[in-house]
């Protein structure tokens, strides 16, 4: 049985270790925001944060978050339902078309500013690396700078 | 395949405002709809509640308005419901917009849509609806005014209504919607016609409004049919055939059912060579208690494939197809003055060929297909573009009546045409049969790459005669392509043409001595509509040919083009997208991206821009594009301009969405995408090797102008992608003197200029 956290609260898996984080936290936990798109660590949609940090959940085996910290798109928001600020500025910029590679995009844009506040546009260009088959990257980087005002307003 | 035009707006108009229906709710609301049927099949097909109406008023004043369109990105689920908040005249924000079901229903004579044409294809929702969804609107408010008249006992022309209320300025009274709703439910519905509301009066329509579910989005919770589920569902993956039409020989599955929480393993019957597909190809299913262990499964199964008749079908053998039928002669599909002649009299004659390959729709959210088959019914969740088609794939495997066959549609995880096609319904019939339980099958991204119904591949050989004084006297354009309706049912031999050459297409009408020639190419690969069909690579060859005419004749290429434009006035135009075509309104479109981009201003060596515009489906578009070529061949990007002219603006957020979106789908399949054959399989089978756009890739430097023409709007999807491409190799051009004359343009310049 592996025993981990799931946006704080406690988790276990007791099928194959071999089994990807993404399919643990889809079919078994039922948390259905982080989405599968390559199943090759490629696209990103499958984005979650991992002791704090973005990681492909594809392709993490579950047997590697025995007792750590995975955050999805669904413990983004506060529990009072305040969104985080790159949610905001998601829904501020329209960034959405089919929308299926935004939770993925949200949660690497989250990493992104929590280790630059302020990028300019070769860091996204950098970091941002996730596809969009729907072509949002323009609304994408703009989303990225509102984040970044967003948040530095708050503080 | 199946591809069911969307109901046009005439055909619904037939008899329509008699079957508009008002009703009350069970919480006592409001309802309106129209469905298209009598009345009482409406009563028994929405007997016990369920919905079958577009707009209801709620007694809290809240409005939900139904959507029948699938949403997959293209906005509609924001822009439908803004045509009919617009003409019921309320507040935006007290809208909630609700996703309807497949509305089949059957009648004397065959089958009928209550809702009207659901599909999500060929950019036509906003045009069919334009007129439809007002007046569901414009006659729910009359009702309503109607009512407060009645209540009030003052004629109705005292009466107007402000957002969400009726108003009666002579007694200066006023009552909300949702008030009147329980007596406007037992008026009739009126005879007279609502008259709709001047465009300048418009409060929504033609006013940035954001995505409708942009907050469930943006926190995981909208739902995808990936996401949804079924209580006691299996999970399923098929592993089929990577030989074309290639058949299943043996299967050891004894290590697949060791697999812990495998259930069962059965062979999955594919098309015969040459038949319809109601499915893509023959394989072996996997069924188990987990999206995973189906995954390891059949990654555990031992098979040999039978190769079938494509086996030694190839990238290189299908070019050499084209070649070969282009020494000979084809079907003439358009011949305009004469052609042979207007040519041995020309001056000079310029002669291009241009290759266009296969290529992957590759919708992120990969195919997957909830379906329950019962004793006498079923029930299918779907990412559809085509609901009726999910319908009619059920009814083919299981010979159930289609009007028991229920089809829910859910947020679609982009669709680009690959959704047309519900071959993975089928499959998922199929299992769900055999099985007899609710199943859930699940595609892999490998699944996608390598079975689709892909963009067909041509050759195209140009040829054009200009005269002394630089006019073009003569024209001609002949395909080498395998076709998309190969494989189609009831397709006439002299009719497979059809969706590769619009044969109105500019420049027919406006150059005297026109021929269009189609040769058909055989293979193995299938082939089906991927966004903006035949407009991709005949917006390409095309405006990429008039660049090449422009410099051989020592013309400017953008004077060249509007001249031939010309003047401000309607072309007839008999394919998709008609009745007419006004080349003007590209005129227009290219003097703003040209004057957007600077385009006179000499540049230093090795950058330049270039300029191209295309009519797709009834919208207009065209592109500026600014690009360096180093001596070394690498290719910068520096600018795009994009413009699009689609009539009426409904939403300009979604439509500039659908620019920018469809700018970029242009860029990433001009640099990089192609699908190739070796020995009768696809060489393709992930993101690593179909490599799709990212970030860093996209210009800094994007500006986008939408530009409203006229009182009626014309779809988006698709208008924003053809003129990319043509753009950018014009650019290339102009930048470094190499041509690029076939797609994708990969390292075609670092080999030209090494
Ligand atoms: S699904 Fe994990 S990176 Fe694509
Ligand atoms: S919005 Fe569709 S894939 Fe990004």
């Amino acid at each position: 049985m592996i025993e981990f956290y799931v946006n704080k609260l406690p988790v276990s898996f007791e099928g194959p270790e071999d089994t990807p984080l993404l399919w643990v936290l889809r079919d078994h936990l039922k948390l259905k925001g982080s989405k599968f798109g390559c199943g090759i660590g490629s696209c990103g949609a499958c984005t979650v944060h991992l002791d704090g940090r973005a990681k492909k959940s594809c392709t993490t085996r579950v047997s590697t978050v025995a007792g750590k910290q995975v955050t999805t798109i669904e413990g983004l928001a506060s529990t009072d339902g305040t969104l985080h600020p790159v949610q905001q500025a998601w829904i501020d910029e329209d960034v959405s078309q089919c929308g299926y590679c935004q939770t993925g995009q949200i949660m690497s844009a989250v990493d992104l500013l929590a280790n630059n506040s302020s990028p300019d546009d070769d860091d996204i260009a950098k970091k941002m690396n996730n596809l969009c088959r729907c072509g949002t990257y323009i609304r994408i980087r703009k989303a990225v700078h509102r984040a970044s005002e967003l948040m530095t307003e708050a503080d | 395949m199946v591809f069911m035009k969307a109901r046009n707006a005439t055909q619904i108009d037939q008899g329509r405002r008699k079957f508009l229906v008002g009703g009350l709710t069970a919480t006592g609301g409001f309802l309106l709809g129209v469905p298209v049927l009598n009345l009482v099949a409406e009563e028994q097909s929405n007997g016990g509640g369920s919905i079958g109406f577009f707009v209801e008023i709620k007694p809290d004043n809240r409005v939900i308005i139904g959507v029948a369109q699938p949403e997959i990105g293209q906005g509609v689920k924001t822009s439908m419901p803004m045509l009919v908040a617009e003409e019921l005249d309320v507040d935006w924000s007290a809208v909630t917009v609700r996703q309807m079901p497949l509305g089949i229903v059957k009648t004397a004579d065959g089958y009928t849509w209550k809702y009207g044409g659901q599909g999500a294809g060929g950019s036509t929702a906003v045009t069919d609806n334009w007129e439809y969804l007002r007046e569901v609107g414009a006659t729910a408010r009359q009702m309503l005014v109607m009512a407060a008249a009645e209540h009030w006992s003052v004629p109705r022309a005292q009466c107007h209504t402000e957002p969400g209320i009726v108003v009666c300025d002579t007694l200066g009274a006023r009552l909300s919607y949702s008030e009147l709703a329980a007596r406007a439910a037992k008026l009739p519905v009126p005879e007279e016609k609502p008259v709709f509301k001047d465009l300048s009066d418009h409060r929504i329509i033609g006013k940035p409004q954001k995505v409708v579910d942009a907050r469930e989005i943006v926190t995981g919770k909208s739902r995808y049919g990936i996401d949804a589920e079924m209580p006691g569902m299996r999970y399923a993956a098929i592993e089929r055939c990577p030989y074309l039409d290639g058949t299943l020989a043996s299967v050891d599955d004894s290590a697949a059912r060791q697999v812990p929480g495998v259930l069962d393993v059965f062979p999955v019957d594919g098309p015969k060579p040459g038949e319809p597909y109601l499915i893509l190809a023959s394989g072996v299913a996997v069924v188990a208690d987990s999206t995973w262990a189906a995954l390891q499964g059949r990654r555990a199964l031992k098979i040999n494939w039978n190769k079938g008749p494509h086996a030694n079908e190839n990238t290189a053998s299908f070019w050499k197809q084209t070649t070969d039928l282009l020494a000979g002669t084809g079907q003439v599909v358009r011949d305009d003055g004469d052609f042979d002649q207007a040519l041995a009299q020309a001056e000079t004659v310029i002669e291009a060929r241009y290759e266009i390959p296969f290529v992957n729709h590759a919708p992120l959210e990969p195919q997957n297909c909830i379906v329950s088959i019962e004793q006498d019914r079923a029930l299918v969740i779907a990412p559809t573009q085509m609901p009726s088609g999910a319908n009619r794939a059920v009814a083919a495997v299981t010979d159930l009546p289609r009007e028991n066959i229920q089809v829910e549609m859910t947020r679609v995880g982009g669709g680009f045409g690959r959704r047309l096609t519900n071959d993975y319904v089928a499959e998922a019939a199929m299992i769900s049969k055999k099985i007899g339980a609710p199943v859930k099958l699940q595609w892999s991204r490998e699944d996608d790459v390598k079975h689709d119904f892909y963009r067909p591949s041509g050759m195209h050989e140009m040829r054009a005669g200009v005269d002394e004084q630089g006019q073009i006297t003569a024209w001609t354009q002949r395909l080498a392509s395998a076709g998309k309706y190969y494989r189609r049912p009831n397709v006439k031999p002299e009719d497979q043409f059809k969706p590769e050459l619009y044969v109105d297409d500019f420049p027919a009408q406006i150059i005297e001595n026109l021929r269009v020639e189609w040769l058909e190419v055989q293979s193995g690969v299938p082939r089906g509509s991927w966004r903006a069909p035949a407009h991709t690579a005949n917006a390409f060859v095309v405006q990429s040919f008039l660049d090449e005419i422009a410099h051989a004749s020592g013309r400017d290429p953008l004077q060249l083009r509007l001249d031939l434009y010309g003047e401000d006035r309607e072309l007839a135009y008999g394919q998709h997208g008609g009745p007419v075509f006004n080349p003007f309104r590209l005129s227009r479109l290219l003097k703003q991206v040209a004057k957007s981009i600077d385009y006179g201003t000499a540049r230093p060596a090795g950058r330049a821009v270039g300029i191209a515009s295309h009519f797709t489906f009834g919208g207009y578009g065209a592109h500026a594009v600014e690009v360096t070529v180093s001596k070394a061949g690498e290719l910068t990007i520096e600018r795009i301009v994009a413009a699009v002219d689609c009539g009426v603006v409904v939403n300009p957020l979604g439509v500039e969405a659908q620019l920018e979106g469809g700018t970029i789908d242009g860029l990433s399949t001009a640099l990089n995408l192609e699908i190739t054959v070796q020995d009768g399989q696809i060489e393709q089978s992930n993101f690593h090797n179909y490599r799709l756009l990212r970030m860093k890739d996209v210009p800094i430097q994007f500006e986008t102008h939408v530009m409203p023409w006229g009182d009626k709007p014309t779809g988006m999807g698709e208008m924003g992608l053809p003129s990319l491409a043509p753009a950018l190799t014009n650019a290339i051009f102009n930048a470094s003197g190499v041509r690029i004359r076939k797609l994708p343009i990969k390292d075609q310049l670092k080999k030209a200029l090494s």
